[in-house]
């Protein structure tokens, strides 16, 4: 069995990266292989990276507002690369009205502030399922 | 043979009353750490501080190191100027809630910019998109500025405006459109935060490399001193570096540093210490450990009032005195029962005012949901108005002065700075520092252990990993929609069609001659500015000269 991939990205303008960096360290803890894309990624940087990576998650961390513009993108890439069995979880400041929203476009999971880091382990475990090394 | 010590005071009583007690009644597992994770005794008493020299270490209010306060009368002669941060949308929506905010008897403004100001992007930015109008207002060129202070006089008040990489572009605007209501630069008063050092170390809002950033800011020290002498040209900022994870003693050491590498950077570029650094102010954060963080404003005065006057021979008294504002800790807010954050706001505020701080912003009880609404902002401001008028903690000065608990941390934390100040200094200084990534390690270590400690329970937040109510109802919240980023946009070519471009092009080009040539940018940045140059243009010229800062990515 392959460890989980996940690349966690910051997309947009905003700086605060201390979420995305508090759970990069707490998945590789778990055992995962994580790669940080650092600051001010654009969709289709953050989708290459994914790309590149052969990640099986990717990782949105969003607390600017800015989560109806860069989510829809990042998942319309995905698919338009062949990419949808990657799941997307976003991580930030999200209402409660645009939870749905991005749940219907197919957002694996939503963390809000006050998340334990094992919940969002637990959301990437269920969600990818356990495949073998490509050789 | 070993000379036997006398036992204190202290040893005594932990012999004759604290042990019996321990056995019959063991204390709480603890930890007994403050939320920076330092270990805190049970109590404090005068053997605590023996080493403590009244005179030399906390004297009285007014006097050297100012330990106690820099006004020998407190609150009691003014009290501090209640400033509340705010910004969204439309410079004419903002220009509304400052209008409210001053009618409700806020005494200052504080100017939120959206990211792509902060960054120094036009909205029409691919980079922009979906951030136009929702962290901040808004500003992308003079007429956006004219806009948000319309029917505001600014000679009557102060303004404070938290903007970093383009703090010149920004400020420009501001003296600009002052110089149109017909004020006097000499007595105009105000704040930039203009502080780019923590913006590499924490919150990462950086444009330009290290250097030139560093430039830019020594230009406005030199241009203020001679042009707008009252402007605080710097508010060296702890708070984001706290917001970004580090311990309240890393919040202290590294802004005093920052502020200490500014000093000589404006040393070297030949200013006069007492020229420039009574126009430096700071800014910290007020978190949830209520002592530590007096201790650390205490500690703050005390450090900064004997480095100007050690280490770089400042004689101004005002150069010795540091002045700083608050703001509560937007990171303990929580989204879960929003209610509690009105709590925790007020603990925080508290701490501020009994450490002496000058200026203070209260965070709404929404702010980790959303930008505040109106009803919010205006519980924040009522918070305050609270302490300062019904808690009587305003009739006297340091009234924690003395307190064994408070010297002691207070001594803690002043060593602790000076431990850190000599590890930069040894690596030639902050920039050097950020350059290294040091003082970003040591934040992202603290923000891990933070994490682990409260995954834990070690601590506590009520209402997220303790006191859970699974049944929350929803919370109204303010939505920010995409109209004012379509309002912007289409105001932006309204601009470009209707100034004159040619006089835009010559203001940007002789702005990127004085950056090549190290002139002050400031002059040719206020002709760019009267010429209608938007902030991404004027950005974008000094990025063509300098190149653009970029971080290499680590955990």
């Amino acid at each position: 069995m392959r460890t989980i991939r996940v690349v966690i990205a910051k997309p947009g303008l905003d700086g605060h990266d201390r979420g995305a960096k508090v759970i990069a360290r707490a998945l590789r803890d778990a055992g995962m292989e994580v790669i940080y894309t650092g600051l001010r990624q654009t969709p289709e940087q953050i989708v290459a990276a994914a790309l590149q990576e052969d990640a099986d998650v990717i990782g949105l961390s969003i607390l600017s507002g800015a989560h109806m513009h860069i989510c829809p993108r990042v998942m319309e890439l995905l698919k338009d690369k062949g990419l949808s069995h990657v799941r997307v979880l976003v991580g930030g400041i999200i209402p409660d009205v645009d939870v749905a929203k991005l749940q219907a476009i197919g957002i694996s999971g939503i963390f809000l502030p006050g998340t334990p880091m094992q919940d969002i382990v637990n959301c990437i475990c269920q969600h990818v399922p356990p495949r073998t090394e490509a050789i | 043979m070993k000379p036997v010590l006398a036992e204190t005071a202290k040893a005594a009583w932990e012999r004759e009353v604290l042990e019996p007690t321990l056995k019959k009644a063991p204390e709480r597992s603890g930890p007994f750490t403050t939320i920076s994770g330092r270990p805190i005794e049970r109590l404090y008493t005068a053997d605590d501080i023996a080493e403590l020299d009244q005179a030399k270490d906390v004297a009285n209010p007014g006097e050297f190191p100012y330990t106690r306060g820099i006004h020998p009368t407190g609150y009691r002669g003014k009290l501090w100027t209640m400033r509340q941060f705010a910004g969204f949308g439309t410079p004419e929506e903002t220009n509304e809630r400052y209008k409210q905010l001053l009618a409700a008897g806020g005494t200052g403004l504080s100017v939120a910019f959206d990211l792509p100001t902060l960054m120094g992007r036009d909205p029409d930015h691919p980079l922009s998109l979906g951030e136009v109008g929702k962290c901040g207002v808004s500003i992308v060129s003079l007429a956006d500025m004219e806009r948000l202070f319309d029917g505001i006089t600014l000679a009557d008040i102060t303004t404070s405006m938290t903007i970093n990489s383009p703090a010149p572009m920004i400020f420009a605007m501001y003296l600009v459109v002052a110089e149109r209501q017909g004020a006097d630069w000499q007595t105009l008063s105000g704040t930039i935060q203009n502080d780019i050092l923590k913006e590499f170390i924490a919150q990462k809002e950086y444009i330009f490399p290290p250097r030139p950033s560093m430039k830019l800011i020594t230009d406005i020290f030199q241009f203020c001193a001679k042009e707008v002498p009252r402007w605080n040209t710097i508010s060296v900022s702890g708070y984001h570096i706290r917001e970004a994870g580090s311990t309240s003693l890393q919040e202290l050491a590294f802004t005093l540093r920052d502020g200490i590498e500014y000093v000589q950077w404006g040393i070297d570029a030949g200013l006069d210490v007492d020229e420039f650094v009574p126009r430096i102010s700071f800014f910290f954060n007020a978190h949830s450990d209520f002592f530590e963080e007096i201790a650390k404003y205490r500690a703050a005065r005390k450090i900064w009032a004997r480095v100007m006057r050690d280490r770089f021979g400042a004689k101004d008294e005002r150069s010795l005195k540091l002045r700083f504002h608050t703001q509560t800790a937007g990171v303990s807010l929580t989204a879960q029962q929003p209610y509690n954050n009105v709590v925790r706001t007020a603990l925080q505020a508290l701490s501020a005012v009994l450490g002496g701080t000058n200026s203070l912003h209260t965070n709404s009880l929404d702010e980790a949901l959303a930008l505040p609404t109106t009803e919010a902002a205006t519980l924040a401001l009522r918070t305050q108005q609270v302490i300062a008028h019904e808690s009587g903690v305003t009739n006297v000065v340091d009234p924690l002065g003395g307190s064994y608990f408070i010297e002691r941390l207070t001594l803690d934390m002043e060593e602790g700075a000076y431990k850190y100040f000599d590890a930069i200094d040894r690596m030639g200084g902050m920039v050097a520092a950020i350059e290294q990534g040091f003082p970003q390690r040591e934040i992202a270590e603290a923000s891990y252990r933070f994490q682990q400690a409260f995954e834990k329970k070690d601590k506590i937040m009520v209402g997220v990993n303790a006191y859970v109510d699974p049944n929350e109802p929803p919370f109204p919240i303010l939505y920010i929609d995409d109209q004012a980023a379509d309002q912007q946009l289409a105001r932006l070519a309204e601009l470009k069609r209707t100034r004159n471009n040619a006089a835009v092009s010559r203001a940007l080009v002789t702005l990127q001659e004085a950056a090549r040539s190290g002139a002050n940018t400031m002059y040719p940045l206020l002709d760019c500015v009267r010429a209608y140059a938007t902030v991404g243009e004027m950005c974008d010229a000094l990025r063509e000269v300098w190149g653009e800062y970029e971080e290499v990515p680590s955990i």
